[in-house]
């Protein structure tokens, strides 16, 4: 075998990554042990190595904490609302007396393929205190109207209702798919042995889509870590910086103030608790399919 | 519970959360077709008083709405068809091809999947800057021209090639690039269609790095930060 011809086929695509991403990501470890700001920008003679400076100056900053504290409340409310979301409507989707399955998987689906930055437009105008449609639908049921992206404590709810919206068709066909590829034999002998509609999930649908559910799971937190898009069409991190995300505060870091050694310090953070929280859903899994 | 009524529940169920689900698309292109400050009225109006294109007539003729969805249009086509044609290539020879070090470089990547993309991001502005690429398409289109998703999807595929397929074309005396062009892409149809659909989806939505990189420039502002920037406001 020619292994030169290899070599044809994957130098350009490895170059590509290599110098566009591992470069890159090396040199952010680096730049992250710096003080990189703007006088750097303008003259590379002012750069110094700081050590972990950076790093310890984040953690006494109030502002990082907070950023923290927000996405991990967009990712603890956030997942499993999503996941539950897509479970359900999956679920419903796979039942056999579903009269029209592609119209509504295709209704259900349509938020994933829309443009965040125009579908963030309308729901800016949804979520408004007077002429928003949830404001009037609450009046409607008796309830008070909320002033929900002005309001600290309903910002971040709002934020996470409008990315459930979003995203949860995404996870919604990967579910529905596993769901159809359990095969029916497994039912029909469930059903032999008497088990209830109940049972036969528990005991059948649940086990066998379990492999599914944790990848979706594994996948769907480490994307809603990456909270950014969502707050800065929506809120500008407002109000009283209660949708501050850990990737907003390092674009503001980076791009608005131009600490750029501290923004690099912000995103080896972010990575590492990502790669932590998944090594442990992992280990979870593993622990769990061995005991 | 009875099966007429199990059937009636479960599709009540799902109207009820499709309608939920495409409610706010539906009214958006209602608002788009209402005059301004019409929707700004309590209860929400539901359709257009009076029907105008008017809004639509603004996009085009002043804010410059057609130059936008042309740019991020040659942006996507561009992105897509590069980063297909590389992925497409290395996935194929991860696969079925035999190089030195074919699986340590494969490992390497594989790792490197669970580093987001925002951690290159600075270091990433930094070089397109020197190079004077930012403010530019080539900022957007350079580093996404191959990705380790795309390699990945492609070589899982290309792994169900069978191997007597590719004898079979050497012993004919067929090139490896003729072998690639004729036989391989054909049978690696279906992924290629998958892959070209996701990046262009991607690329089509990106928001954080066009942000970055295009970021003060009028020239090649993109449709998603167009909309953000000013031509919405003209709807809302």
């Amino acid at each position: 075998m020619r292994s030169g011809a290899a070599w044809w086929f994957v130098t350009p695509a490895l170059l590509v990554i290599a110098v566009f991403f591992f470069l890159p990501v090396l040199a952010a470890l680096a730049l992250s042990l710096t003080d990189f700001d703007i006088y750097t920008l303008a003259d590379r003679g002012n750069l110094r190595i700081v050590g972990l400076r950076n790093y310890a100056q984040l953690l006494h900053t109030p502002l990082f904490w907070q950023a923290f504290g927000n996405t991990l409340y967009f990712v603890v409310v956030g997942v499993p609302l999503s996941i539950a979301v897509s479970f359900g409507t999956a679920l419903l989707l796979h039942s056999r007396l579903v009269k029209f399955p592609s119209l509504f998987r295709t209704a259900l689906f349509a938020p994933v393929v829309t443009t965040l930055v125009a579908v963030a437009v309308i729901w800016r105008y949804l979520f408004h205190p007077h002429y928003g449609w949830l404001n009037y639908a609450l009046g409607r049921l008796g309830l008070p109207a909320i002033d929900w992206l002005g309001d600290p404590r309903w910002a971040m709810p709002a934020i996470i209702v409008f990315a459930v919206w979003k995203n949860f068709g995404y996870n919604m066909i990967i579910l529905l798919a596993g769901l159809q590829s359990i095969p029916d034999q497994l039912y029909e002998a469930a059903r032999i042995d008497g088990a209830s509609m109940g049972r036969q999930f528990r005991y059948v649908t649940l086990p066998l889509l379990a492999p599914i559910v944790t990848m979706v799971s594994i996948l769907t937190i480490a994307g809603y870590f990456q909270l950014f898009a969502e707050p800065y069409v929506m809120t500008q991190g407002g109000p009283l910086q209660s949708t501050v995300s850990v990737l907003y505060f390092m674009y503001e870091e980076g791009f608005k103030w131009w600490n750029l050694g501290s923004a690099s310090a912000v995103a080896f953070v972010l990575f590492l608790f990502i790669f932590g929280v998944t090594a442990l859903q992992l280990w979870l899994t593993r622990w769990q399919s061995a005991a | 519970m009875t099966r007429p009524l199990a059937g009636v529940l479960v599709n009540a169920l799902l109207l009820g959360g499709a309608t939920m689900t495409v409610w706010p698309l539906l009214w958006m292109v209602s608002v788009s077709l209402m005059s301004p400050g019409e929707a700004s009225t309590f209860p929400p109006p539901l359709l257009p008083d009076r029907p105008t294109v008017a809004n639509y007539r603004e996009l085009f003729a002043h804010a410059g709405m057609g130059r936008y969805l042309l740019n991020s249009t040659v942006l996507t086509i561009t992105v897509t068809v590069v980063s297909v044609s590389l992925n497409v290539a290395a996935g194929y020879a991860f696969a079925k091809l035999r190089f030195a070090g074919r699986d340590r470089i494969f490992k390497v990547l594989l790792g490197a999947l669970v580093i987001p993309a925002q951690v290159a991001m600075v270091p990433l502005f930094l070089m397109l800057k020197h190079l004077g690429l930012v403010n530019t398409y080539g900022g957007v289109i350079v580093p996404a021209m191959a990705s380790i998703f795309g390699i990945f999807l492609v070589r899982q595929y290309a792994l169900s090639v069978p191997d007597d397929l590719l004898e079979a074309a050497r012993l004919d005396g067929a090139n490896e690039l003729r072998i690639f062009r004729s036989v391989i892409v054909p049978v690696l149809r279906p992924i290629v269609v998958t892959l070209a659909l996701f990046t262009s989806l991607g690329t089509w939505n990106d928001f954080m790095w066009p942000l970055i990189v295009l970021s003060d420039s009028e020239r090649y502002r993109s449709r998603s930060r167009a909309c953000h920037a000013s031509t919405c406001k003209t709807t809302s």
